[in-house]
């Protein structure tokens, strides 16, 4: 049964006077891990924004389990989608578990601010990124990688059967965008977390992706499958990229391999 | 890393929090959170003390804390409850009002100098008593209840159109601590400048009555200063500790406060007036006292080691510092008003922020 969890409807989103996405459509089936891909200023993060509630369309909508997103109160969509966005920044001197702790807001009240939920969910993210021995530790003196699992362990003490996150590994060194990327997929099949992320690396989009979604100049050029998608004739026309596609030898998906154009055999 | 089966069964203590919890009530315990407003308070309370032993009639700071607590006798009544409790009683509330104030400002701009006295509060609630007080004088004299609760009320009014005019300038899809600050140094200038032209339009017994509220100045609070303000901190404290529990969420940028469920304009516009309102009434009772909203947060901070200024500790740091600074100049150099020390200190204190908030510090 595939249930739609987020559906955007003929969408149309942009910044002041200028339209970043223009009447886009988009199903976000329940339990999978939907990666949008697609060149610098595509209008990825757009999407992810308005999907997120964070950017109100101009026009179409927004759906969250078949009730339009903007109409529900902020709070209750807090307990069922969590993002991450690009970059966040935390306040100087914040500790991880304080950081973490912040992941309950949507849970609580002022009057109750600290329940035994609470404290359970923080450890469980906290255990769950591995973060927990870091806990007592100040965030911005981690490592990239770090901070970033302090980050996403906040986005899950949420709780949220939903996760939106922007360019999670970026700034991440390979062996821990693997690791970011390995704990996304356990709590999908483990808890059945449906995600949504954008991501710039195509191979891993590639492999950890159920669906791959392609954008380019604020539309969806291709979506489906990665080893659907992500096509020859796809790289160049979504990325003006000449390269191979070649079977990944450890996965089995797509693996990209670009031609560089000192390399070419036709170069002279 | 375990997987999330193990983890939902072998689930510890969150590290570093302790809980405080009584049915459906509960609370994050930080020991330190508690420790510095107690601590805090004892001395608050032996520097009030003193504070009121001190005049023309010395009393031991033993006879003051007896006859507060209605052991005194007739004599010590009249001069404590009479003359000398409405001083420091407002350095008090005034301070307390200051503190809470500074700590919500600083907490939602992200930067250790917006305070009220900064962010052009404290002038616009001086524009709205000055006026009060020179167009009183212009036609027919401001006494009796206008004087009372109008002088209060036109200050309050103007510190939170102050507020609203901040909020709606600094407000580019979203509030950035430092354009929030350069707007309200402008917005103060504006109130400064418009309090002197009111001074210069006013005649010379009303200007004389302003200039000495406008220094900050505890020594001409009587009783019936002390009510206005009492009552709107009865209502604007409790207000803000209450809508304070998204202060956590607001200091992170403007997309993670709404992804956890924070509807981050009206959270922090209601803070925003909330905290205005509270440094308006305190300038109405005691005339702009600078530097107690800009330093006892951050004192506090330090003290407490919490990631943002602990509210409670904020207040009770507030109220030492007036009290205390109001001591100090009547020890020492008894014909100065309060405000006058709290400049001195406040100023050197604005350099160095300035010079570590270019370093990109925030609060």
């Amino acid at each position: 049964m595939t249930e739609v969890r987020l559906r955007a409807e003929g969408v149309r989103l942009g910044y002041g006077d200028r339209v970043v996405v223009d009447d886009l459509d988009l199903d976000v089936v329940d339990g999978s891990i939907t990666v949008i891909i697609g060149p610098n200023g595509c209008g990825k993060s757009t999407l992810l924004r308005a999907l997120g509630r964070l950017l109100a369309p101009r026009s179409g909508a927004v759906l969250l389990d078949g009730k339009r997103i903007d109409r529900l109160p902020t709070k209750e969509v807090a307990t069922v989608v969590g993002l991450l966005p690009q970059a966040p920044s935390a306040p100087e001197g914040l500790t991880v578990a304080d950081l973490v702790s912040r992941g309950r807001q949507p849970h609580q009240r002022w009057y109750r601010q600290w329940s035994a939920g609470d404290e359970e969910a923080v450890s469980r993210a906290l255990s769950l990124t591995g973060m927990d021995v870091h806990a007592e530790r100040v965030v911005d003196e981690l490592s990239g990688g770090q901070r970033q699992r302090a980050w996403i362990s906040m986005t899950l003490a949420q709780d949220t059967s939903l996760l939106l996150l922007d360019e999670p590994i970026t700034y991440l060194d390979l062996a821990h965008q693997v690791d970011v990327l390995d704990l996304v997929h356990r709590l999908h099949t483990e808890r059945g977390t449906t995600v949504v992320m954008v991501l710039h690396d195509l191979n891993l989009a590639a492999r950890y992706a159920d669906t791959l979604v392609a954008m380019r100049e604020g539309r969806i050029v291709a979506q489906g499958p990665p080893s659907e998608v992500l096509s020859e004739q796809l790289l160049s026309d979504v990325f003006d990229l000449d390269a191979k596609v070649l079977p990944d030898p450890v996965a089995g998906t797509p693996l990209v391999v670009p031609v560089s154009a000192h390399l070419s055999p036709d170069r002279g | 890393m375990k997987t999330v089966h193990d983890v939902v069964h072998d689930v510890a203590a969150a590290p570093g929090r302790k809980a405080l919890r009584l049915g459906p009530l509960a609370w994050t315990f930080r020991p330190r959170i508690v420790l510095v407003p107690l601590a805090g308070a004892a001395l608050l309370v032996l520097v009030a003390a003193l504070n009121i032993g001190k005049g023309s009639a010395h009393l031991e700071v033993l006879d003051v804390l007896r006859t507060l607590l209605g052991g005194g006798d007739r004599r010590e009544n009249g001069i404590i409850f009479d003359l000398r409790l409405p001083r420091t009683l407002a350095g008090v509330l005034v301070g307390a009002a200051f503190g809470l104030a500074g700590a919500v400002f600083q907490t939602i701009a992200r930067n250790p100098l917006a305070s009220p006295d900064i962010l052009g509060i404290t002038w616009g609630a001086g524009v709205g008593a000055v006026a009060l007080i020179v167009a009183g004088g212009t036609r027919g004299q401001v006494s009796g209840v206008v004087a009372e609760l109008g002088v209060p009320l036109a200050a309050l009014g103007a510190g939170l159109v102050a507020g609203l005019l901040l909020y709606a300038l600094s407000w580019r899809r979203g509030i950035d601590g430092h354009r929030m600050v350069l707007i309200g140094i402008g917005l103060s200038a504006i109130g400064y400048n418009a309090v002197y032209w009111l001074l210069t339009v006013g005649d010379v017994d009303d200007a004389t009555r302003a200039t000495t509220w406008l220094v900050g100045n505890l020594a001409g609070v009587g009783w019936e200063s002390i009510g206005p303000v009492a009552i709107a901190l009865a209502v604007l404290v409790p207000a803000t500790l209450v809508c304070a529990h998204t202060m956590g969420g607001l200091q992170f940028g403007d997309d993670t406060a709404r992804g956890l469920g924070i509807r981050v304009d009206a959270a922090r516009g209601t803070l925003l007036l909330l905290a205005a309102g509270l440094a308006a009434v305190a300038t109405a009772a005691a005339g702009p006292i600078t530097f107690v909203a800009l330093a006892s947060p951050q004192i506090a901070l330090r003290l407490a080691r919490t990631p943002r200024p602990p509210l409670v500790g904020s207040m009770v740091l507030g109220a030492l510092l007036t009290v205390g600074a109001d001591l100090a100049l009547r020890t020492f150099a008894p014909d100065l008003p309060v405000g006058v020390l709290t400049s001195v200190l406040g100023a050197p204190y604005l350099i160095y922020l300035f010079v570590r908030s270019r370093k990109g510090v925030r609060a």
